[in-house]
């Protein structure tokens, strides 16, 4: 049975933006469908909405079989009822409540024995044990942040609405509870739509990608996709024109790790990673060099045979889509290209630098 | 002070007790409809409410005594009804009382329910809390100190009502009289000394009370 969102509503503010989403769909129960956009882009309305704490004035929403929204027949399941896991911004967790008391508040209707060892069990997963009697005021910012997640799991929820869940950590902190919440969110294995405004968030989180600007969605898909290959200028400036590319790590060694990204080989600068592991490669489009012939020898250590599939005008630029035995995209100024006089099929090498090869860890 | 005194001083914090039993559901009911719903009608409702506090109370007591007499739309109903009457009773004291504080508490509990961030309610409402448990367990707590103010400030003017009173209740000694009509009736029979006594424990009293309620209204460092 799907336990997908297909949704597609409006909603409108008295005197603020328009709110339009088109066919906005999660993709299987054990994915993350990141929302990603600027503030102001609608993101974080559009989670509301699934939650049921705001309203819209046309369109439905629908979760797997169950009907949760629709307006022309003045339909709209109460949050109750929708057996949600909502994580607000900063949390809202309950200040003159203990972390046990947040914790349990949505558990009832439960025997008091049930209610302890769900407590006990939620709280040992989450490593928060020993801290069920502290308020929120006396924790830190990664465990206010486990205790928002703890008290929207105990209940077993059928769909997860994350809303920058990262964004109220400092940095430290952040970069260590990115991997945390991803793997988290791999074992729960419960469709969740994640809201956030930082790349590195989306890319390290999201299975797919939904791109927002100014209330509406420009492009969906899965991540890499969509920031590899973003349907129009729009949606470039926003996720910023570059190759994500998913690889795996062969070894590491001396600061450098060796990827198998497709049919091609990638070296990068990067803190060791396990060989085996699954990421990320990004590459941005205007740090490829371009060169015909193959040299001799060159200081950038990626030097890759790649043939042109592709050149695309935007503006002064040419975008120029490559296979280099994965999808790469490079651009060029317009005066490049012809003095290359690039035509597709044509064979180039293209030289990247160790460093600017960016990993992302899934 | 001798025993008629004491009587007077038990009587008028019974009512006053007992007027802000009565005021307090009523007003925090009205308190949140006013600061979390969006209704028709809503301004006239709030302008209704805080009429007493700006309206001569004795004119309010007019009102009441249409309102509460055996004529009186209430009065007639009551009368009928439960055999009740209400005009120079006990009952129109507590009446006379409620209406007259019942503003002070609404706009203090207002304020309160005002200061509580939605967010809290709503992520309730996601972990599948009804309202009324949201209320209860979340709203409320987070107002206490706003809403108890209140209460305090209600029941302090409830123990120094005059005006209302002695237009619903009449003054009869034993059965209607509060401190304040004391007083009053002290100085007509040129009684000083008793009209001073009764006027300390009066002043004492409302002290106490909003000096409480003053305490609850600051911001408390956590």
């Amino acid at each position: 049975m799907s336990r997908d969102i297909q949704a597609a509503f409006v909603k409108s503010f008295p005197d603020g933006p328009q709110i339009r989403v088109e066919n906005l769909r999660t993709a299987g129960p054990a994915s993350t469908t990141v929302l990603f956009g600027a503030s102001g882009s609608g993101k974080t309305t559009v989670l509301r909405c699934l939650a049921g704490l705001e309203r819209p004035e046309e369109g439905e929403i629908r979760f797997g079989e169950e009907l949760w929204f629709e307006a022309h027949r003045n339909f709209c399941m109460s949050p109750q009822l929708r057996g949600l896991g909502f994580v607000p911004q900063e949390y809202a967790l309950f200040p003159h409540l203990s972390v046990g008391q947040n914790i349990g508040y949505g558990l009832r209707k439960v025997t008091r024995q049930e209610r302890a060892t769900r407590l006990t069990e939620t709280l040992r997963w989450l490593g928060l044990e020993g801290l069920e009697r502290r308020r929120p005021g006396e924790l830190s910012g990664g465990q206010r942040q486990r205790v928002a997640l703890a008290r929207a799991l105990i209940r077993r929820p059928q769909l997860l609405l994350l809303d920058e869940p990262l964004s109220a950590l400092d940095g430290p902190t952040r970069l260590r509870l990115r991997g945390d919440l991803r793997l988290l969110l791999k074992q729960l294995g419960i469709p969740t739509v994640l809201v956030t405004h930082d790349r590195t968030e989306a890319l390290a989180l999201g299975d797919q990608l939904v791109v927002m600007d100014g209330g509406r969605i420009l492009q969906q898909g899965q991540v890499h996709e969509v920031f590899s290959r973003p349907v129009n200028l729009a949606t470039a400036g926003i996720v910023a024109m570059e190759t994500v590319q998913p690889a795996q790590v062969v070894e590491s060694t001396e600061g450098l790790v060796t990827l198998i990204a497709g049919q091609a080989r990638l070296i990068s600068l990067s803190p060791p990673l396990a060989a085996g592991s699954e990421v990320y490669a990004c590459i941005r489009a205007e740090d490829v060099i371009l060169l015909k012939g193959m040299p001799d020898r060159s200081s950038p250590r990626n030097c890759l045979s790649v043939v042109v599939v592709d050149l695309t005008a935007e503006g002064p630029i040419m975008r120029i889509d490559l296979d280099a035995g994965f999808p790469l995209t490079a651009v060029l100024t317009k005066q490049a290209c012809e003095e290359l006089a690039l035509q597709p099929g044509e064979k180039l090498t293209a030289l990247i630098k160790a460093p600017q090869i960016h990993l992302i860890q899934r | 002070m001798n025993s008629e005194e004491w009587q007077l001083i038990g009587f008028t914090v019974r009512m006053a007790a007992l007027s802000t039993l009565v005021v307090l559901p009523v007003g925090l009911g009205l308190a949140w409809c006013l600061a979390r719903r969006r209704w028709r009608g809503k301004a006239l409702v709030e302008t209704f409410v805080t009429l007493p506090l700006v309206l001569p109370p004795v004119v309010t007591g007019l009102v009441l005594l249409k309102l509460f007499g055996r004529n009186g739309p209430f009065g007639r109903w009551l009368h009928g009804l439960f055999g009740l009457d209400i005009i120079f009773t006990w009952r129109a004291v507590v009446i006379a009382l409620a209406v007259m504080s019942l503003p002070l508490l609404v706009r203090a509990a207002r304020t309160a329910f005002e200061e509580v961030d939605q967010a809290f309610e709503q992520i309730a409402r996601t972990l599948g809390a009804g309202e009324w448990r949201i209320f209860f367990t979340i709203t409320l707590p987070l107002a206490r100190r706003g809403v108890l103010g209140g209460t305090l400030l209600a029941f302090a003017r409830a123990l120094g009502e005059f005006g209302a009173t002695i237009m619903v209740a009449g003054n009869i000694l034993g059965r209607t009289r509060t401190l304040s009509l004391a007083v009053y009736q002290y100085v007509q029979n040129d009684e000083d000394a008793h009209a001073w006594a009764l006027a300390g424990v009066s002043a004492g009293l409302a002290f106490l009370a909003v000096l409480a309620s003053e305490y609850l209204a600051q911001p408390r460092k956590r």
